[in-house]
């Protein structure tokens, strides 16, 4: 790849790193700052007076292997809790965004509902959402309401989050030109399937990396849910904490979800490169 | 009242845009298989008549009448309305993420339902015929102005339409790229495609014009074959205006 390329291909980080012009180069001083730079810190840490103690609670090796297994069970609760969640999102959001741009005075009383939802979830912290659909739901003691507390924290969970993400649909679907759909219109397209076929398509690409970007906060927001008492990742290591009266295991689910996250982080760099070649690069044979 | 062989049939129609009156009542009748054109200069309302006839604008008042039918009454189906009418616009507005065979099939597809064999071959045959054959599978980005604008032609003529409107489809071109455009548009005129054509290109519509119009703000000064409306018009702004496409090298 040449200097001045397409900065679309290949490595995001390395494109960064060369974009200030020296290719080899600077890779090579990038990565000796990065060096020393950390080594500095390091050295900071290790020579603190408190270190051998913080060392002993927080990286005591044998607590982390031997509590790694229970955890790492537990960590699936997450991941179920954030595929459910998300796919319910990424549909009920898009549901709330459509429902806002409904045009003309009829639909006045939907959009205003569309826009309480978000302005109500959004303003509600997440933890009081669960706390009060977790506890508050249950209590109603209705038939055929579910009574699992799981239940109640995934639901939570997709009320608070769908807020946020039908406001990052919405600034998709408005950033698509509207000539995009007198075009569509033109042809005979109905509206409903000028939205599905032409405007949201475009919308979804543009809001991929702030979509993501969310999805990243949920992942670690799964772990609210314990709060309520589902034992996942975040529970279990507070009961092993409690058993060994050592904070490794807190240390132990961190490295987890950060584990999680960072796939997803490099995920969207790539969904981002790939769309950029597919447009640039011409057709896909 | 008897609309025989008229394709086309505007009456008394006007638009206003807030406080500003684009349309101030606008008489038009474009015959079966008649090329007409719209010339005046910018912002006398030819784009605003065009978006009109395809029901993008909803007229305040006057009628439309498309082969006979009365479009503009409120209880039409603007979707079937709009099947029958291609229109073609300035910035082509292709869709940016669909291939270009993906853009030609959709309204095929997802309005008249056909299938996908039969689409796609409809479309490679009309791609062919305006020289994409090979572009099929690009996407609109990586083409030139005067192919994006092909397609787009191409795109409005795979719905089968009766009507074409063309509003100055070759005005964000390169100047070497205009011809390639205005051939597309002879040869379906040669066709016998009925086509309402918003141009700037005077020398175009004085070739290919069964009948021209010049607009002036929001009203139609005058209107007749283009010998008379090139040659010797009649109303002292046509002559203006003329002298001053002249001028500016392009008649």
């Amino acid at each position: 790849m040449s200097e001045g390329a397409d900065p679309g291909r290949g490595s995001r980080i390395l494109a960064d790193l060369k974009g200030s012009g020296g290719g080899q180069r600077s890779v090579w001083i990038a990565l000796a700052s990065t060096l020393v730079f950390a080594g500095i810190l390091i050295a900071l840490v290790v020579t603190s007076p408190g270190w051998p103690a913080v060392k002993e609670a927080f990286f005591n090796r044998k607590i982390f292997f031997d509590s790694l297994p229970e955890i790492a069970r537990a960590f699936k609760v997450n991941i179920q809790i954030f595929l459910i969640a998300e796919v319910f999102i990424l549909v009920f959001a898009l549901f709330i965004a459509i429902l806002r741009g409904l045009p003309g005075p009829v639909f006045f009383p939907i959009r205003a509902l569309a826009v309480v939802y978000t302005d109500l979830f959004r303003g509600v912290p997440t933890i009081l959402v669960i706390y009060i659909l977790g506890f508050g739901a249950p209590a109603l003691q209705l038939s055929g309401v579910p009574v699992s507390s799981l239940f109640w924290g995934i639901v939570a969970l997709v009320l608070v989050y769908s807020a946020y993400v039908a406001e990052v649909y919405r600034a998709g679907i408005e950033s698509v030109h509207t000539s995009q759909e007198a075009a569509a219109r033109s042809l005979g397209l109905s509206r409903v399937k000028t939205l599905r076929f032409v405007i949201v398509p475009q919308a979804v690409r543009r809001v991929i990396p702030p979509l993501l970007n969310d999805f990243i906060g949920l992942t670690k927001d799964t772990a609210l849910v314990a709060l309520i008492g589902p034992v996942e990742a975040f529970r279990q290591s507070q009961i092993d904490v409690a058993a060994t009266f050592n904070y490794t295991p807190y240390v132990c689910t961190a490295l987890l979800f950060i584990l999680l996250t960072i796939p997803l982080a490099r995920l969207t760099d790539w969904l981002i490169a790939r769309e950029r070649r597919q447009q640039l690069a011409g057709g896909a044979r | 009242m008897s609309e025989n062989g008229r394709a086309l049939r505007l009456e008394e129609i006007r638009k206003s845009f807030g406080e500003n009156q684009v349309l101030k009542g606008v008489d038009l009748d474009v015959g079966e298989h008649e090329v007409f054109c719209l010339i005046g200069a910018s912002g006398s309302g030819k784009s605003t008549l065009l978006r009109c006839v395809n029901l993008l604008e909803q007229v305040d008042a006057g009628r439309i009448l498309l082969h006979g039918e009365e479009i503009t009454r409120r209880d039409v189906d603007v979707n079937r309305v709009r099947r029958g009418i291609g229109i073609v616009f300035q910035s082509y507005n292709l869709f940016p993420h669909m291939s270009v065979l993906a853009n030609v099939t959709l309204a095929p597809r997802k309005v008249l339902h056909k299938q996908k064999a039969e689409a796609f071959a409809e479309a490679v045959a009309l791609l062919e015929r305006f020289g994409l054959a090979d572009k099929r599978d690009e996407y609109p980005d990586r083409l030139s102005g005067g192919q994006q604008q092909r397609v787009a032609i191409v795109r409005a003529l795979a719905m089968h339409p009766e009507l074409m409107l063309l509003d100055e489809v070759t005005s964000a071109l390169d100047p070497e790229l205009v011809a390639e455009v205005l051939n597309v548009i002879r040869e379906l005129a040669e066709g016998g495609m009925t086509m309402l054509i918003a141009t700037h290109e005077m020398s175009f519509a004085r070739d290919i014009a069964n009948q021209v119009c010049f607009l002036d703000q929001g009203r139609i000064l005058e209107q007749g074959p283009p010998e008379q409306i090139f040659v010797e018009p009649r109303e002292q702004r046509t002559r203006q205006f003329l002298e001053r496409i002249v001028e500016a090298g392009r008649l």
